[in-house]
């Protein structure tokens, strides 16, 4: 029979692909690190590495690329996580991490941070703050009295994203005007200001080490609640779960780098259109896959008109919305 | 010859269907080697009961025992172990291979840290092919029609291999040919010793393969015992409000509609 073979192979089809990934991400670190207003060849780029090279390029690549593309990273890796999860969650595969009005909710916190004048890290926290509250509010308000269902959490998150839609206009609206240019940037999702990339880092980790184990029920949990209880899943423990952590790790993917759109809808998506939908698959591959997107979207975003910088969320909106218009045109 | 004992028993069991003020108590004995057809008109409660009776939504009063344990008391996973449910709704909104869906029949069975062995992925090939599905094991679901994906469904739950059935409209989408054979593989499966309890529409097929009868009237009213005891054309004219010629075939009744 063929299917004592087949076994060991499903193993290995599923680490073929995150070993492309892997090296899709490595590559795309190296080019973030050698692009920029002073490119770096690739044998001097592995000098700097490896602790030579000349001062001024060790300065160029360890303190400021390194942080600003490992941030990049880390912030695709969360976001994309975040839309696998929800995905799941939701039973709905054009979810994204915003689509409960978690963004909206961390973008009005951090606009009303900015409209009164506070510095950058008061800013994150108001929007880290902002996230979270939006989250509980959907949650608390699609639970109601009633059944919790995915099309009822859907559909109050979506209401909700845009009412905070509305503040947001209304915030940039009453802004003066030398604010508007920071508030924009913010909103379609800037890295200039990440920070250090470790938290982003470690919160992909965490979040991954805590979902793989959790891989084959979220694949039963994908069928449906009803046909996941049946098959001894505790349905609602695990979407409880899923939900807090996929907004936690949105938060932060917010708080780094503001509202980076299409990540956490398209990486998911085209994944799943090649790779199928277990998501012992899928999670780990949206993380390399999303963090490589965001790391080489940053670089076109500092680079493409250099001096000046673009929000990072341009570039992947606009090479988000053609791409995926094209597999949803393909696709049934 | 002694009555078995039941292995899911209900108890003044009254299911909680919206809109309905009461209905009678059901008190229920499905023991191992029995196959149950629950028949009803549309809305008198059918799945409403077979999703009670798995512990997926809870009862408006009275209790589902398992094994003489209340089914609250059950963790999923050991219900899981024991009760495998066919569905009448389907829920296809990811990718997902014809191989895969019979695979997660082994999910209870695993813990989280396990993959599938030989073993889960022979017993998934097995159950593919007791249903005609082997050839088309890698294709997707969306592209199956609407019996084979019926069947895929039996599948799953074949791969899981529980001890009682709870089967919605099992052969709803079926050919004249694989109506038989699902109804031939839950009657197999209570010939081993299992308990099978299944929503019908087709009084024929009730009267062909199941030992016991449930009719469900509209208003809330049961009535329940042996099949040959329940299949009284007065009975069950007034169960679906429609008058029925009874012909004897085989030595079975086959009910046909008057026109």
């Amino acid at each position: 029979m063929t299917d004592a073979r087949a076994t060991p192979s499903v193993l290995g089809a599923r680490l073929e692909p995150l070993a492309w990934l892997l090296l899709a991400a490595l590559l795309a670190q190296g080019v973030a690190l050698a692009l920029g207003s002073v490119s770096i060849a690739p044998d001097e780029l592995f000098q700097v590495l490896t602790g030579g090279g000349e001062a001024l390029h060790r300065t160029l690549v360890l303190e400021l690329r390194l942080p600003r593309s490992l941030a990049a990273f880390g912030t695709g890796a969360l976001l994309a996580l975040a839309g696998a999860l929800m995905q799941v969650l939701l039973r709905n595969p054009l979810a994204d991490p915003y689509v409960l009005g978690l963004s909206g909710g961390a973008s009005v916190a951090a606009l009303a941070a900015m409209l009164a004048g506070l510095g950058t890290a008061l800013v994150g926290g108001a929007a880290f703050a902002g996230a979270l509250a939006s989250t509980l509010m959907v949650f608390g308000l699609a639970h109601g009295t009633g059944s919790w269902t995915p099309t009822r959490m859907l559909l109050t998150g979506v209401v909700m994203a845009s009412g905070w839609g509305a503040v947001i206009t209304f915030l940039l609206a009453v802004s003066p005007v030398e604010r508007l240019p920071g508030m924009l940037y913010w909103l379609m999702g800037d890295l200039a200001y990440a920070g250090s990339p470790w938290p982003v880092l470690a919160v992909a980790a965490v979040a991954l080490a805590a979902m793989v184990p959790l891989g084959r029920t979220l694949n039963v949990l994908a069928r449906g609640g009803l046909q996941a209880a049946a098959l001894g899943v505790a349905v609602r423990p695990l979407e409880w779960t899923l939900y807090l952590l996929a907004s936690l790790i949105t938060a932060v993917a917010v708080t780094t780098a503001g509202s980076v759109g299409f990540v956490g809808l398209m990486v998911p998506h085209m994944l799943r259109l090649r790779l199928g939908n277990d998501q012992r698959l899928i999670l780990p591959a949206s993380l390399l896959a999303g963090g490589t997107l965001l790391t080489l979207a940053d670089t076109l975003a500092r680079t493409l008109i250099a001096p000046q910088q673009l929000p990072v969320g341009v570039i992947t909106a606009l090479l988000g919305v053609p791409t995926f218009l094209y597999l949803l045109h393909r696709s049934r | 010859m002694a009555t078995p004992t039941p292995t899911l028993e209900t108890r003044d069991l009254v299911v909680d269907v919206p809109g309905r003020p009461t209905g009678r108590a059901l008190a229920l004995g499905i023991a191992p080697g029995q196959v149950w057809g629950v028949l009803g008109p549309n809305g008198a409660g059918k799945t409403t009961l077979l999703h009670t009776l798995a512990g997926l939504r809870p009862p408006r009063s009275g209790e589902v025992l398992l094994e003489g344990r209340a089914l609250p008391g059950w963790r999923r996973g050991a219900l899981a172990r024991r009760l495998g449910v066919v569905f009448q709704e389907r829920h296809d909104d990811f990718p997902a291979t014809v191989r895969e869906t019979a695979l997660i029949g082994r999910h209870p069975f695993l813990s989280p840290w396990q993959q599938e062995g030989p073993e889960d992925h022979a017993r998934a090939a097995a159950a593919l092919a007791r249903l005609d599905l082997s050839h088309l094991a890698e294709r997707e679901l969306a592209t199956l029609s609407g019996g084979e994906r019926q069947r895929v469904s039996l599948a799953t739950v074949l791969t899981q291999a529980p001890a009682i059935w709870l089967a919605d409209e099992p052969t709803n989408h079926l050919d004249l040919h694989h109506q038989v054979a699902v109804m031939g593989l839950l009657a197999e499966q209570a010939r081993r010793g299992g308990a099978v309890m299944m929503c019908l529409h087709d009084l024929n097929l009730a009267a062909r393969w199941c030992s016991h009868l449930l009719l469900l009237y509209p208003g809330g009213e049961a009535c329940w015992g042996p099949a040959e005891a329940m299949l009284v054309p007065a009975a069950l004219e007034r169960l679906y409000g429609q008058p029925l010629t009874t012909a004897w075939v085989d030595g079975a009744p086959v009910f046909v509609p008057k026109r």
